[in-house]
């Protein structure tokens, strides 16, 4: 079995991918400013609603009971989908998930060169990397939410989970519609651009006979799913073709019809700072004469089944997938999604693309945060993002401790040592004496400004103060042999 | 300040560190140790004030799922009759004594930094600004984006240093841009960093802790 997260095992560190995002002005302009619109727009949503901490602790609830019986709730999602007439699939991961809207696309379409596929924005086709698996199968994705419609054409990836374009501005945007759509008059100004797309796509709606959505809710009670979108794309990539793809993980099952309630007022608030979604799409398997007439589903696992035993870890796969904590994290703010390397970035994919795919694949992400819980405070489903950081910190850090190169690395010698002064008191103040003598070697000015090893890199941009001549302990010392009270 | 305000205080010079260095770093066996000593160190004090808003945060959201996974339930039942105990410094005073007013002069403008750890975990809300608004002489002074991580995140400014330095320097641009002579929080991890900063640059706003601030009587009391 192969887990696949996007490109995530391909990606170079984030410490190293972060600087050279952060040269890169323009890119920081960019998500500096979309992430503030949408910000303060889900802030001035939030602070309306009376019971928002209620919601949050409903849909962490539903979720947190959906996970703990996924078992029962996916059957019973099965059983109600096919029902109504849809077929269900399995997919232990991305290699299963992309043969088998391979071979339902080829069984509608005959296997001719040529086939096109319109698609309604699903992350979960980008984590299996299905555009390429289609695309080598001789299949035409077309991806027609305008964001992925934009990073697509410009042979892009997405930065952000629910704003995938959010790192290019309209000049850029611009740019690239001239050049892919032949229209070399195109301006910048948004009426222009979106006319540009819609007969774009328009053209793509109406000749395309296959589509592919994901799903931001399956409803187990009912077999239905949903899709929650703004631009109407999702409703026609629904509702046109004659047969339906719809892309599931399968922690995207909730159990009744009314626990939508929840979600459909934290999910729109929380990814775009909307009181409701302008276009809430939810279909129930096959309706002869309305629609698609073939309905597939295809239940992706892709690594989500091991996150099931842990609690910690099961809490991961609450997510709705809303965004708010890239928005809110001060990292995502300065770096964008890229350096992540993964198409989950921000907060929960630091969490989630290591939990998918392994540590081996991005090691560095859980150590890509500040700890300061900002994303903790705006997940609608409370997921305690930072806990589970130093969670998956320590699971590197036992890992990396069974071999002799982890156990010889500068930061375990550092922190094993630290370990062992702060065990003793007479240590530490040694310690504390020695560094004062130490540091004169550093000193200048009266300031530390050029430290060796890891505290270089505190000092090659910030100066600190060196430890002072007496210090706290030695004045309490001094203050009570003198009574001095 | 404490003694002024009438209290007794112990300093146990056995005290080190909370663990919270280790624990956040991943380094999750080697704070154990580190959890033992400061409840054995402690277990006795009828309260305990504690100047570091993050250490606080590390006793309050780990200490007793460490103590659970080291399956020592004697340990666990101390974490759990020492914790109530725990105050930070502006939690202790406003909150365990009731005071807003502690006497204390500082005839300066300051500006005040919600560290993450005081506002997003220990849930602090205004207790350290009704401590600033009562000293006689000081003019407090809203800090824009106060909200906004300083970037120091213990090792993730040595791991991050480039990512850690951005965020820092839009930290010290709204500290400057306030035109205060003095930033405090209740941290002193994050007033290392933004003194890293503004030092660096040459800036001339000080950075001291909310207690240095408290301490002050201006030459009265």
């Amino acid at each position: 079995m192969s887990i696949v997260v996007g490109k995530t095992s391909k990606a170079p560190d984030f410490p190293i991918a972060a600087k050279a995002a952060l040269k890169n002005d323009q890119l920081r302009r960019n998500v500096a400013h979309a992430t503030n619109v949408i910000r303060s727009k889900r802030a001035l949503r939030v602070e309306e609603m009376p019971d928002w901490e209620q919601l949050r602790q409903a849909g962490s609830e539903i979720k947190a009971h959906t996970l703990a019986h996924l078992d029962h709730y996916l059957i019973e999602f099965e059983r109600n989908c096919e029902l109504a007439g849809g077929k269900v699939h399995w997919a232990r991961d991305a290699d299963e998930a992309n043969r088998i809207a391979i071979d339902i696309i080829q069984q509608y379409s005959g296997a001719g060169p040529g086939t096109e596929v319109i698609k309604v924005k699903t992350m979960t086709s980008d984590e299996v990397q299905m555009n390429h698996a289609l695309e080598a199968a001789g299949i035409m994705p077309i991806e027609t939410d305008l964001a992925d419609m934009i990073v697509q054409l410009g042979n892009d990836e997405p930065s952000h989970i629910v704003v995938p374009a959010l790192h290019k501005n309209r000049f850029e945007i611009r740019d690239i519609f001239r050049d892919k759509m032949s229209k070399p008059e195109l301006t910048e100004q948004p009426e222009d651009l979106t006319a540009a797309a819609r007969s774009y796509l328009r053209e793509r709606f109406l000749r395309t006979k296959i589509g592919i959505s994901g799903a931001n809710f399956a409803i187990a009670e009912t077999g239905s799913v949903c899709v929650v979108e703004s631009e109407g794309n999702g409703r026609m990539c629904v509702t046109l073709p004659e047969v339906l793809i719809t892309l599931v993980g399968i922690e995207k099952v909730i159990p009744t019809f009314a626990d939508l309630e929840v979600f459909l007022q934290t999910l729109p608030r929380s990814a775009t700072g909307e009181r409701m979604n302008p276009y809430n799409s939810i279909w129930t398997g096959v309706t002869p004469g309305d629609g698609p007439q073939a309905f597939h589903v295809i239940l992706i696992d892709n690594g989500r089944t091991k996150l099931l035993a842990d609690d910690l870890e099961r809490e991961t796969l609450q997510c709705i997938r809303c965004g708010a904590c890239l928005n809110a994290c001060p990292v995502y703010r300065e770096t964008g999604g890229h350096a992540y390397g993964s198409i989950y970035s921000g907060p929960i994919g630091a969490i989630l693309s290591p939990q998918l795919a392994s540590l081996e694949h991005s090691r560095s992400l859980p150590y890509a945060s500040t700890l300061c819980g900002a994303c903790y405070e705006v997940c609608p489903v409370k997921i305690n993002i930072p806990e589970v950081l130093i969670h998956l910190r320590g699971e590197i850090v036992r890992e990396d401790q069974k071999t002799l190169s982890g156990k010889l690395s500068p930061e375990n010698l550092a922190m094993q040592a630290a370990a062992a002064i702060f065990q003793n008191h007479r240590r530490y103040e040694a310690a504390q004496r020695l560094a004062r003598i130490g540091q004169t070697l550093f000193e200048r000015n009266g300031q530390l400004t050029n430290l060796p090893g890891m505290a270089g890199a505190w000092t090659r941009s910030r100066d600190l103060r060196p430890i002072p001549k007496q210090s706290f302990r030695d004045w309490w010392k001094q203050r009570s042999t003198k009574g001095d009270a | 300040m404490l003694e002024r305000l009438g209290h007794t205080v112990e300093f146990p010079m056995e005290q080190t560190c909370c663990g919270q260095m280790h624990y956040n770093t991943g380094y999750h066996r080697e704070a154990v140790p580190l959890v033992r000593r400061f409840v054995e160190m402690f277990r006795d004090a009828e309260a305990v004030c504690v100047p570091s808003a993050s250490c606080v945060a590390m006793m309050r959201e780990h200490y007793e799922m460490m103590a659970e996974a080291e399956g020592d339930l004697a340990f666990l039942a101390e974490v759990r009759s020492l914790l109530p105990r725990v105050f930070e410094f502006s939690e202790l005073l406003v909150n365990r004594l009731g005071l807003e007013d502690v006497g204390a002069a500082f005839p300066h403008t300051v500006t005040y930094h919600p560290s993450c750890h005081s506002l997003r975990m220990l849930h602090v809300g205004d207790a350290p600004t009704k401590l600033l608004r009562s000293v006689r002489g000081l003019k407090l002074v809203e800090l824009p984006q106060k909200e906004q991580c300083c970037g120091f995140g213990g090792t993730f400014a040595v791991k991050n240093p480039d990512v850690s330095l951005a965020m820092l320097t839009e930290k010290d641009a709204c500290v400057v841009q306030t035109g205060a002579e003095v930033v405090t929080a209740l941290d002193n991890s994050c007033l290392m960093q933004i003194y890293g900063g503004l030092h660096r640059a040459g800036s001339s706003v000080r950075t001291l802790h909310l207690a240095e601030i408290l301490a002050e009587t201006g030459g009265a009391a």
